[in-house]
């Protein structure tokens, strides 16, 4: 049996609706196992909690019912160590070169000077941020921003990375060579990566397995096993498989999305 | 910015200087009414060599000092608890939009007959013109604050109180220096006019003297000096401001 790293058990999330009083059902209940350096990739319809569930196995928030272990240790709505996150949204902070934002991941992680150091460097030297150590933000690229935010992220060596959609305002080209460097990373660290992703195309040539999502309350309707092997790259995306990957993805996504596109009209 | 605005505005400057030098000099204006700005330079230099009035402008920068950084820092902190405390915002906020409607140097009466005839009635005028100004502007930039960097703060295990002061107020820092922009305007407004109206000491009690006696020579190098001092202040404050807003790539 493999080891579990992550596991849910009947996860749901539900938030109080601002102003009107109602509640908004956004997941579950939903059980998902991880698997110790797996990589895992979520899909689903817009809307359909995909980052709620992120944010519950992150303990950023904590699911209303349901229970989240991280490494056997139940997560209560607190961010455990061992846990990194990169979102889309650029957090790279732009009052701080990008040396002082990548330590930022640093500041809880009792380590000496010099191991701090030489992490920082590590990471700058791996997201190829040599030159721009000293540069500010917003001096930077989008793209290279979130090398920043990834770079803070890898200093800290989580065990667990999580990807809300991290290249998702990047366009195709920086993301499917970002794509390539996070599979890197992922051989590299060893650590788990769950990635969550609107782009099948991505999904498919990243992951081991792909969890796709239903349209909101967001459950897991189909788990597929990619059968990549570890050594991977951009290329997959020729062989005969991936085609069938993105259609078995898009087949069981098509009504889902079409359910969630409704909603949103509805709700206009 | 445009290349030529720099000059512009100097040009600005010295047309009003020259202009008003002509009109004083071909007696337009009457030297009862004002001097001509040459001389009021010329007197400004007498009066801070003779140091006659070292005292009234010691005592009117240090109580504005004061009151400034009595805004400053207690609005900065109640911004950070107004913020977190969703209650307190909701009953405050009318507060907040209505309060530069109350004339407050009103109630400068009242403080005197509470605390006397000294500098704490006036610094309160002047801290109480300030703090909402400070208050206002940092919950502009508190409110601002993307979701995702507060969520960062959490991922790399920040208490709250670091929060505050490693993500959200450096990212509120230029909207915070606004509200301290205003913050040095209303100290001086505020321990000046408290001077002007009642008080035996300070620059607005030497002016108000100066009027009453005729004694342009003085009122209006003590004008002056005010414009000066507040000028230089908030371009210091905008330099500030504008070095953090270039590294942020916003200006």
């Amino acid at each position: 049996m493999t080891n579990v790293h992550v596991s849910l058990k009947n996860v749901t999330k539900q938030f109080q609706r601002e102003g009107s009083g109602g509640v908004v059902h956004a997941l579950g209940p939903l059980d998902l196992e991880l698997r110790s350096g797996e990589f895992f990739a979520v899909v689903g319809p817009s809307g359909c909690g995909k980052s709620s569930l992120l944010e519950v196995i992150a303990g950023l928030s904590p699911p209303t019912q349901g229970e989240v272990l991280f490494e056997g240790k139940s997560i209560g709505g607190r961010v455990p160590d061992g846990i990194g996150v990169v979102f889309q949204e650029d957090a790279s902070f732009p009052w701080l070169t990008v040396a002082d934002n990548i330590v930022l991941g640093l500041r809880k992680i009792p380590i000496s000077n010099e191991e701090r150091q030489a992490r920082v460097d590590r990471a700058i030297a791996m997201m190829g941020l040599k030159e721009f150590t000293n540069a500010y933000p917003a001096q930077l690229s989008g793209g290279m921003r979130q090398r920043v935010c990834i770079a803070r992220t890898l200093v800290m060596a989580p065990r667990l990375i999580l990807l809300d959609e991290p290249f998702g305002a990047l366009d195709q080209q920086t993301r499917l060579l970002m794509g390539e460097e996070v599979l890197k990373l992922w051989r590299q660290t060893g650590a788990t990566i769950f990635l969550i992703t609107h782009a099948l195309d991505e999904a498919a040539m990243l992951a081991d397995r792909i969890g796709v999502m239903s349209a909101r309350p967001g459950r897991l309707m189909d788990v597929i096993e990619t059968g990549w092997p570890r050594e991977r790259d951009s290329r997959v995306v020729e062989s005969p498989a991936f085609g069938e990957i993105t259609a078995r993805l898009w087949k069981s996504l098509r009504a889902e999305s079409i359910k969630a596109i409704g909603k949103a009209d509805a709700a206009s | 910015m445009k290349r030529y605005a720099t000059p512009l505005r100097f040009l600005v400057l010295i047309g009003l200087f020259v202009g008003l030098e002509i009109l004083c000099r071909t007696k337009v204006i009457d030297p009862f009414t004002m001097q001509p700005p040459t001389l009021i330079v010329r007197d400004l230099w007498n009066l801070l060599a003779a140091g006659k009035l070292n005292k009234a402008i010691a005592k009117t920068l240090s109580n504005a000092a004061i009151g400034f950084a009595l805004a400053v820092s207690v609005g900065i902190t109640a911004a950070l608890v107004i913020h977190r405390v969703r209650i307190l915002r909701e009953a405050l906020d009318p507060l907040f939009a209505t309060y530069y409607a109350i004339p407050v140097l009103a109630f400068y009466p009242l403080l005197i007959i509470i605390f006397g005839l000294g500098n704490i009635p006036k610094i309160m005028i002047a801290f109480m013109l300030g703090v909402i100004a400070v208050i206002v502007n940092t919950l502009n930039g508190l409110d601002r604050v993307p979701r995702v960097m507060l969520k960062t703060a959490r991922i790399v295990r920040m208490s709250p109180v670091e929060t505050a002061f490693r993500v959200t107020l450096p990212y509120a820092a230029p909207y915070v220096l606004t509200g301290v922009k205003f913050a040095v305007a209303y100290s001086l407004i505020g321990i000046i006019g408290s001077e002007f109206v009642m008080s035996t000491e300070g620059m607005g009690f030497e002016i108000s003297f100066a009027y009453t006696n005729f004694d342009n020579a003085t009122m209006y190098p003590l004008i002056l000096l005010i414009l000066i001092v507040s000028i230089s202040i908030n371009l210091l404050v905008g330099l500030w401001e504008k070095r953090l807003l270039a590294r942020r790539g916003l200006r």
